[in-house]
C-alpha cells in the first residue's frame, strides 16, 4: 500500500539548495532565450505548413533540395511520426498577406511533378504576417493577464505575502517552461501558449492547497516557529500533492505517447509544467513565505474559513 | 453532513442522469438515432474542423481600397464644382484621405455646393440625415477637404457588411455543406467550411472582386496593341484577360455595370460549342444598353472584368432585348465560376486572405482515434492508481470519474460546444485533475482518523474542511481557462471549454455524488477503506 501520510521531511532545510537550483535554471532559461531564442512555429512567425502522406517512402534530402530550388526562401522538410508522413515548412514570403497564398499552389505543383507516388494532403496552414503578429501579442497578453489575475485572487483570499510568494513561484514556472523550449528548440506555437496558461492554473492550484494549510496551521499553532510550521504544512499536504501530480502525469503521459504527433508539443509542455509546478509549490512557494513576514494574528472569526 | 434529504438525493441524481442522457447520442450512428423516441436528445458533440476535416479562412476587406475610391469620387465632384463656377485652382493634391488645393474666390456658397453634391452621391452609403460628410477648412486661398471620421467608419462598415453578404452568396452557390460565415472585428470575415480540405476553388472565387462593366472601345486613335501610347483624356489602357501583353484603349465612361445584371448562367454557344456565360439585364440596364448599342452600331465595345478585357465584340445591331452572352475562351468550369460571380455580385473592395488552416478528413479521423485511445489508456492508469492508493474510497472516486467523463460529453452535446483536438487533450487532462477534489477530501478524512476521530465524524469533517481548499484550487484553474477562452480562437478555444466543463463536473461530482455513495455505506465504513492500515 502506498502511504505517504504523516511524513516529517524537513523541506525548509534544503531551501538554500533549491533556491540556488531554481536561480540557476532561471538564469539558464533567460540565457537560452537571448542566445537561442524561441523556435517560433508558423502561428507566430508566419509562413506555410503542409503535411503530406505518401504511399511510398520518400527520400527527404532529395525532396528538400528540390523544394529549395523554388526560390521561396528557406524550405524545411522533416518526418512527422512516420517516414511516409512529411512536414513541409516554407518561411514567410516578403510582400504582405496576399503573396503567402501563392506558396501553397507552387509547392503543391512542385510536389506533384517531383514525387511519383500518391500524395495525400493532410493539413495546410498559411499564416500571414498580420495575423502572426497579433497572435504573439495576444499570447503574451494572455499570460500576463493570467498571472495578474492569480495575484489579485490570492491577495483577495489570503494576504499580500501569500500573493507575492505564489506569483513568484508562478513566474518561476513560466520562465522555466519558456526556457525549456529555448533550450530544446522545440517548436513554439499557439497550443504551447494554451499549455502555459494551464500550467499557470495548475501550479497555482498546487500552491493554493499548500498555502491553505499554512494559513490553517498559523491559526492552530500560534507560537510555532515559522520554519517548522511551513514544514508541517508541506508534509500535511504532501500526500495530496503527489497523488494529484501522479494522476495528472499518468493522463498526460498517455496523451504524449498515444495522442498523435499534432499535440505532442502541447503535451510535452504540460508534462514539464506539471513537474515544475509541483516542485515550485513545495520548494519555492512555501519556503518563500519564511522571508515574507506572514501575519501571525489571524482573526479566528474571519469568514475565510468558517469551519474553525 | 452525511445525511441527505430525499429531495437532495433526487435532485443530484436527476442532474447526473439528465446530463448523461445528453451524452448517449454520441455512441450511436445518425441512422440509429432516427429510431429513438422523440423526447430523447439527439444532438451529438459538434466536432471542430481539426477533427472532422475542413477549411478555416480568415479574410480581411481591403479598407484602404474603399477609402481610396471615396476620395477619388470626391476628387471628381470637387473638380466639377470648381469648373462649373469658373474657379481656377492650382497645386491640387490628392492624399490618402484628403484633398488640398489653392484657389481664389472660394466661398461658403461653393463650399455648400460641394457638400451637397458629395452628400447626394453618398446617399446610398449612409443615412446621416442633414449631417455633412465633409470637413472643409480654408486658410486664405488654401482649401483642404476631408471626410468626417464617422463617414469613413460608416463606409467601411457598410462595405464589410456588403462583402459578407456577397461572400455568403458565392459560397452558397457552390453548394458547400453547412458553411459558417461570420464577421470578426471591424473588417474581417471568418469562413469555416466543414468537409473541404482543398479550398483552392473557393479561394479563387473569393479572390476576385468581379466588377463587370461594359465600356466602348476608343476608336478615335490608332495604336499598337502590344506597345500602346498614352490614352487620350477620358480613356484608359486595359490589358486583355487572355493575354497580358495585348492592350485595349477603352473609354472610361461605363455603359452598363454588373449591378444591373439580374441573372447569369453558364452555357454553350450553339454554333461554336464554346463555353459561354449568358446574362440578362434589369430594366434600367436593358434600356441603357439598348440606347448605347443603337448609337454605336459597327463599333466594338469591351466587356471588362476586374479591369481586364474579357472580349471586345463589334456591335452588329442594337441589342434591345436586355440579354446577351460573354465568350472569352473559357473552359466550362471557368464559365460556371464567372456565372456564379456575376450572379452573386461584385465585392465593394478586394478581400485579402490573412490565414488559412485546412485539415484533410484522414488526419481528423486519425486524431480522433489517437485521442480516444490515449483517453482510454490514461483513464485505466488513473483508475488503477486511485484504487491502489485509496482502496474502497479510490473505487468511489473512480466511479465518480467515469460519471464525470460522461457528464463532460453530455454538457458538450447539450450546449453544442465544439470539440477539437486540444479539447480532447482538455478532457484527458480533466481525467487526471478530476480526482483532485476527491483526493483532497480523502486526505482530510485520513487525517481526521489519525487524529482519533471515528469514521463517521472523519468523513463529515473531511468534507467540511476540504471545501474551501477545493474551491480555491479549482477557481485558479478556472481563471486560466476563462482567460484562454477569450484570448484564443479555433482549436485552442476548444481546450479551454472542455477544461472549464471538467472543473465544474468534477467539483460537482465530488461534493454530491461521491458523498452520496459514501453516505449510503456510512455505517459499514472502516479505516482501511480509505487506504489507512488498521493500526494507523
Amino acid at each position: 500500500m502506498l502511504n505517504i501520510s504523516g511524513t516529517q521531511i524537513n523541506f525548509l532545510k534544503v531551501r538554500v539548495i533549491t533556491f540556488i537550483l531554481s536561480a540557476i535554471l532561471i538564469f539558464l532559461s533567460i540565457g537560452a532565450f537571448f542566445v537561442n531564442g524561441l523556435n517560433f512555429g508558423i502561428d507566430f512567425k508566419g509562413g506555410t505548413l503542409i503535411e503530406i502522406e505518401t504511399s511510398q517512402e520518400i527520400e527527404i534530402s532529395g525532396l528538400r533540395d528540390n523544394l529549395n530550388t523554388l526560390e521561396l526562401g528557406d524550405v524545411q522538410v522533416q518526418e512527422f511520426g512516420s517516414s511516409k508522413n512529411l512536414l513541409i515548412r516554407v518561411e514567410q514570403q516578403l510582400g504582405g498577406d496576399q503573396v503567402q497564398q501563392d506558396v501553397v499552389q507552387i509547392v503543391k505543383d512542385s510536389l506533384g511533378s517531383y514525387l511519383s507516388t500518391d500524395i495525400n494532403f493532410r493539413r495546410t496552414e498559411v499564416v500571414g504576417p498580420k495575423v502572426s503578429g497579433e497572435l504573439i501579442q495576444s499570447g503574451a497578453i494572455a499570460i500576463f493577464v493570467a498571472v495578474f489575475a492569480m495575484l489579485v485572487y490570492i491577495w483577495f483570499r489570503f494576504e499580500w505575502q501569500f500573493s507575492l510568494g505564489a506569483v513568484l513561484a508562478l513566474v518561476h514556472d513560466v520562465i522555466l517552461t519558456i526556457g525549456v523550449f529555448c533550450i530544446t528548440q522545440l517548436e513554439f506555437n499557439l497550443p504551447i501558449i494554451a499549455a502555459i496558461l494551464t500550467i499557470v492554473g495548475y501550479s497555482m492550484n498546487d500552491t493554493v492547497v499548500v498555502y491553505d494549510r499554512v494559513r490553517e496551521n498559523l491559526r492552530k499553532y500560534r507560537s510555532k516557529e515559522i520554519t517548522d510550521l511551513l514544514n508541517l504544512s508541506i508534509n500535511d499536504t504532501l500526500s495530496r500533492t503527489i497523488v494529484t501530480s501522479v494522476t495528472t502525469l499518468l493522463a498526460l503521459l498517455s496523451l504524449f505517447i498515444f495522442g498523435g504527433e499534432v499535440i505532442k508539443g502541447f503535451t510535452f509542455a504540460m508534462i514539464w509544467g506539471v513537474i515544475v509546478g509541483t516542485y515550485s509549490s513545495i520548494f519555492v512557494a512555501a519556503p518563500l513565505l519564511r522571508y515574507l513576514d506572514v501575519k501571525r494574528e489571524w482573526n479566528t472569526t474571519s469568514a475565510v474559513d468558517s469551519t474553525r | 453532513m452525511l445525511y441527505f434529504s430525499n429531495l437532495k438525493i433526487f435532485s443530484v441524481l436527476a442532474v447526473i442522469i439528465i446530463t448523461l442522457l445528453f451524452a448517449v447520442p454520441n455512441f450511436f450512428g445518425k441512422d440509429q438515432l432516427e429510431t429513438f423516441p422523440n423526447f430523447f436528445p439527439k444532438q451529438q458533440v459538434n466536432l471542430g474542423l481539426d477533427l472532422q476535416g475542413g477549411s478555416h479562412l480568415l479574410l480581411e476587406v481591403d479598407t484602404e481600397e474603399i477609402i481610396k475610391e471615396r476620395v477619388e469620387n470626391l476628387n471628381a465632384d470637387v473638380r466639377r464644382v470648381l469648373k462649373k463656377n469658373n474657379l481656377n485652382y492650382s497645386n491640387f493634391k490628392v492624399s490618402n484621405e484628403s484633398l488640398k488645393f489653392i484657389v481664389e474666390g472660394f466661398n461658403s456658397e461653393i463650399q455648400k455646393e460641394i457638400s451637397e453634391l458629395s452628400m447626394s452621391n453618398s446617399q446610398n452609403i449612409l443615412a446621416m440625415g442633414d449631417q455633412t460628410n465633409l470637413i472643409i477648412t480654408q486658410e486664405e486661398n488654401t482649401v483642404q477637404i476631408n471626410f468626417t471620421e464617422e463617414f469613413i467608419k460608416q463606409s467601411v462598415s457598410n462595405a464589410v457588411a456588403q462583402s459578407l453578404e456577397i461572400v455568403r452568396r458565392r459560397i452558397d452557390e457552390l453548394g458547400t455543406r453547412e458553411p459558417s460565415i461570420q464577421r470578426q472585428g471591424s473588417s474581417r470575415i471568418i469562413i469555416q467550411l466543414p468537409g473541404i480540405d482543398d479550398p483552392d476553388r473557393i479561394k479563387s472565387l473569393l479572390g476576385q472582386t468581379a466588377k463587370l462593366t461594359f465600356q466602348l472601345v476608343d476608336t478615335s486613335v490608332n495604336f499598337d496593341p502590344f506597345n500602346p501610347s498614352k490614352a487620350p483624356i477620358g480613356s484608359e489602357i486595359l490589358a486583355s484577360d487572355a493575354d497580358e501583353e495585348f492592350k485595349y484603349i477603352v473609354k472610361k465612361r461605363i455603359m452598363v455595370g454588373g449591378e444591373n445584371l439580374v441573372d447569369a448562367q453558364p452555357g454553350f454557344d450553339p454554333q461554336t460549342n464554346e463555353p459561354i456565360v449568358s446574362f440578362r439585364f434589369d430594366r434600367i440596364g436593358a434600356t441603357k444598353f439598348g440606347r448605347v448599342t443603337q448609337q454605336n452600331v459597327g463599333k466594338p465595345f469591351a466587356i471588362v472584368l476586374d479591369n481586364k478585357v474579357i472580349s471586345a465584340p463589334v456591335i452588329r445591331e442594337a441589342i434591345l432585348g436586355g440579354s446577351g452572352q460573354i465568350s472569352g475562351g473559357f473552359d466550362s468550369e471557368e464559365a460556371n465560376d464567372l456565372a456564379i460571380l456575376l450572379r452573386a455580385g461584385a465585392l465593394p473592395a478586394p478581400l485579402i486572405i490573412l490565414e488559412e488552416r485546412s485539415v484533410g478528413p484522414d488526419l481528423g479521423a486519425d486524431s480522433i482515434e489517437a485521442g480516444q485511445f490515449a483517453a482510454i489508456i490514461g483513464f485505466i492508469a488513473v483508475i488503477i492508481f486511485m484504487i491502489f492508493v485509496y482502496r474502497y474510497f479510490g473505487l468511489l472516486a473512480d466511479i465518480a470519474l467515469i460519471i464525470n467523463l460522461f457528464m463532460v460529453l453530455g454538457v458538450l452535446s447539450l450546449f453544442q460546444a465544439t470539440l477539437t483536438l486540444p479539447g480532447i487533450a482538455g478532457i484527458i487532462l480533466t481525467i487526471g485533475m478530476a480526482v483532485d477534489a476527491n483526493v483532497l477530501i480523502f486526505e482530510r478524512v485520513k487525517e481526521e482518523i489519525r487524529n482519533g476521530s471515528n469514521m463517521m465524524n472523519a468523513v463529515e469533517n473531511g468534507y467540511k474542511r476540504a471545501l474551501s481548499t477545493i474551491l480555491d484550487a479549482n477557481i485558479t484553474t478556472l481563471i486560466a481557462a476563462i482567460i484562454l477562452f477569450f484570448m484564443a480562437s479555433g482549436p485552442v478555444r476548444g481546450f479551454s471549454i472542455t477544461l472549464a466543463i471538467g472543473i465544474f463536473t468534477s467539483v460537482f461530482t465530488a461534493f454530491t455524488f461521491t458523498r452520496l455513495l459514501i453516505s449510503f455505506n456510512a455505517k459499514r465504513l472502516k479505516p482501511n477503506f480509505v487506504g489507512l492500515s488498521k493500526n494507523a
